[in-house]
């Protein structure tokens, strides 16, 4: 969603690129056949990423990860210094706001909590734009050279975030 | 023939992931529709022993599309931590900044996520029921939309240094002071913020009269409703007393935040990672309320704005002044809301001491535990501390906006569900109005799990045994 920050921009993005599955589209998952260039925003935290990953680095061509969580795992990868599991007692659990019946949610439609890891733990990754956000100007840079058939080098001061 | 479970993952054009299955029953009607939250990330439990001061950089991580919210809770549990009072100046920096907030969010939300679905239409080819397809319809408006969205976080920008994750406020106060240039830069993109909305509003009132009788069907039930006051029951988003009002608008509790644990309570379910918050004391789920725009109109008897006021008068004769509970007009709501946010910036923008330099009170008076609390766009926002004397915390306790419509939602999800998917063959359309019934609360799934990433639906048709007939995902 951060891709929105480019404002106006986006109206130029559009005209190169062929936006399929998206948070702001309603497709819900990369084409079968594939697609040119695939975006994760991030971190891996749980057994439902993990299946997203892997989907999208089968099915794009280059894969991006976009943003410290995706980059390194970020803030969110202070969960591994307690644990998922004493995390998820602390809130479903122990929260001083939870009623009496408090339990951990198991339902086999959740997915599973695991350590936090970056995208490229779990699958390769071809390009890594820092951030937390990337800067809108370097996210507009590296979409106009992706959609043109480049991979964007993001070195130097396109490294730096405010 | 053998019943089945639709489900659909990811839910789209909302914030955070969600996952709705709709359980058919033999004759191809639904008998039940769950809304899963599958995420969670412990943030409560990973910032036990951090210092109070790092909260304001570090919960905004929570989520990209309302950081400030948890920015500014977080800033303002600090204040009472340390038990002292931001100068004027700064809390109404900080309002300002808000107000931003409120603008980028309920802007984006409305043009740019439900948007297609209001503008295209449900039954629209998902393939561009989208904001592209909206640059398609109406490229003019589109460009509105997002300069709408670019004014707000502009004001972020000009307040905080950033557009997302601004390192602004600070216990006690803010790190820096207004100039006259940010100020007069602000005012200059006002006029036509306001116009925009108002095109907004017009759109929705147009759409209201053109689908009156999908709006009276369309996950249509009774709550309280929750939120924020002015000590005359004005609309407010910065601080006050919370407001709780019944169905018919009879004030319930009129409360303190500190106080919030004796007022309400979370329940958990075993198929989400979203906790369920109600009203204590009428208990489980009888006491259940809703929050966000519809949440907040609902508990005010006015708003202190001009234009946010005459629309609101409107708004209040949709059920002759008592709470407007159709879930599909939040998105009327909403606008009211931003037109609000909007003339309160001006009103901030135009206050003399705005400009001022005394920004930052460190006459502290520890004390140790305190909620701070904040309306982020979709509803309540809590942040609860326990800090020892040397500040660094003990225990947390968060309870996200979005959370408190967790009820709603998923009741939301299972009436469309009845109402509008029918068997054998499930069109996408039927699935994508379910998805619109979850949309309308303007979700925050990464907020509300104190979650990651971004927020894709799948809806599985799974027969009375239980077993998957039938995946339906857009690709």
């Amino acid at each position: 969603m951060s891709i929105l920050d480019i404002d106006e921009r986006i109206l130029q993005v559009v005209e190169l690129v062929d936006l399929r599955a998206t948070p702001i589209t309603d497709l819900k998952e990369p084409d079968v056949d594939g697609v040119t260039v695939g975006i994760l925003e991030g971190g891996i935290n749980n057994t439902y990423n993990e299946e997203v990953a892997l989907r999208m680095r089968e099915r794009c061509k280059i894969l991006v990860a976009l943003g410290d969580c995706a980059v390194f795992g970020g803030v969110p990868a202070m969960r591994n210094f307690c644990g998922a599991d004493a995390a998820l007692k602390r809130a479903y659990v122990d929260a001083e706001s939870n009623d009496s019946e408090g339990f951990i949610p198991s339902n086999p439609e959740l997915a599973k909590m695991t350590r936090v890891r970056a995208v490229s733990e779990v699958v390769p990754v071809d390009l890594h734009i820092p951030g937390c956000p990337p800067d809108a100007d370097i996210i507009f840079y590296a979409l106009v050279e992706l959609a043109q058939g480049r991979i964007p080098e993001i070195k130097d001061e396109k490294l730096s975030w405010q | 023939m053998v019943a089945e479970k639709i489900t659909i993952e990811p839910v789209t054009r909302i914030e955070g992931h969600a996952k709705v299955t709709i359980h058919m029953n033999d004759n191809g009607s639904v008998d039940h529709a769950y809304f899963h939250v599958n995420e969670f990330r412990g943030f409560e439990k990973f910032c036990e022993g951090r210092m109070v001061f790092e909260m304001p950089q570090i919960t905004p991580r929570i989520c990209g599309i309302c950081p400030v919210s948890h920015h500014l809770a977080a800033a303002k549990a600090g204040d009472l931590v340390m038990g002292v009072k931001p100068p004027r100046t700064a809390s109404l920096l900080r309002e300002l900044m808000h107000m931003g907030q409120i603008i980028q969010s309920h802007g984006m939300h409305f043009f740019e996520l439900a948007g297609p679905d209001l503008i295209l239409g449900f039954d629209a080819d998902p393939a561009i029921r989208n904001v592209v397809g909206l640059i398609g319809a109406d490229p003019a408006l589109t460009l509105r939309a997002v300069e709408l969205r670019k004014y707000g976080q502009d004001i972020i920008y000009q307040v905080g240094g950033r557009r997302i994750h601004p390192n602004f406020a600070v216990p006690g106060g803010v790190n820096r002071a207004m100039t006259e240039e940010k100020r007069d830069h602000m005012l200059i993109g006002l006029d036509q913020a306001i116009e925009t909305t108002q095109i907004g509003i017009q759109l929705i009132k147009d759409w209201v009269d053109a689908n009156i009788e999908d709006i009276e069907k369309f996950a249509v039930f009774h709550t309280g409703y929750f939120g924020l006051v002015t000590p005359e029951n004005g609309l407010e988003l910065y601080d006050g007393n919370i407001r709780l009002v019944d169905k018919d608008g009879e004030e319930l509790e009129n409360f303190k935040s500190q106080n919030y644990l004796d007022i309400i309570s979370e329940h958990v379910e075993d198929w989400s990672y979203l906790k369920f918050p109600y009203y204590k004391k009428m208990g489980w789920p009888e006491g259940v309320y809703r929050v966000g725009p519809l949440g907040r109109l609902n508990v005010v008897e006015k708003i202190d704005t001009p234009l946010a006021q005459e629309e609101f008068e409107v708004y209040r004769q949709i059920n002759d002044g008592k709470p407007v509970y159709h879930t599909l007009y939040y998105h009327y709501a909403r606008l009211i809301e931003t037109l609000f946010a909007i003339e309160r910036a001006r009103e901030l923008l135009e206050d003399p001491d705005l400009m001022g330099n005394d920004i930052l009170n460190r006459k502290y008076d520890f004390k140790g535990e305190s909620v701070g609390v904040i309306e982020a766009p979709r509803g309540t926002l809590f942040h609860h501390y326990w800090a020892k004397p040397n500040g660094q915390l003990e225990r947390v306790n968060l309870i996200v906006s979005t959370g408190h419509n967790n009820w709603a939602m998923s009741e939301a999800v299972d009436s469309v569900a009845k109402t509008y998917v029918k068997g054998p063959q499930v069109q996408e359309g039927m699935l994508n109005r379910v998805e619109a019934a979850i949309r309308a609360y303007d979700p925050c799934l990464s907020c509300s799990t104190h979650a990651i990433g971004q927020m894709p639906i799948k809806i599985d048709v799974m027969d009375a045994k239980g077993k998957v007939t039938q995946t339906l995902k857009r690709d």
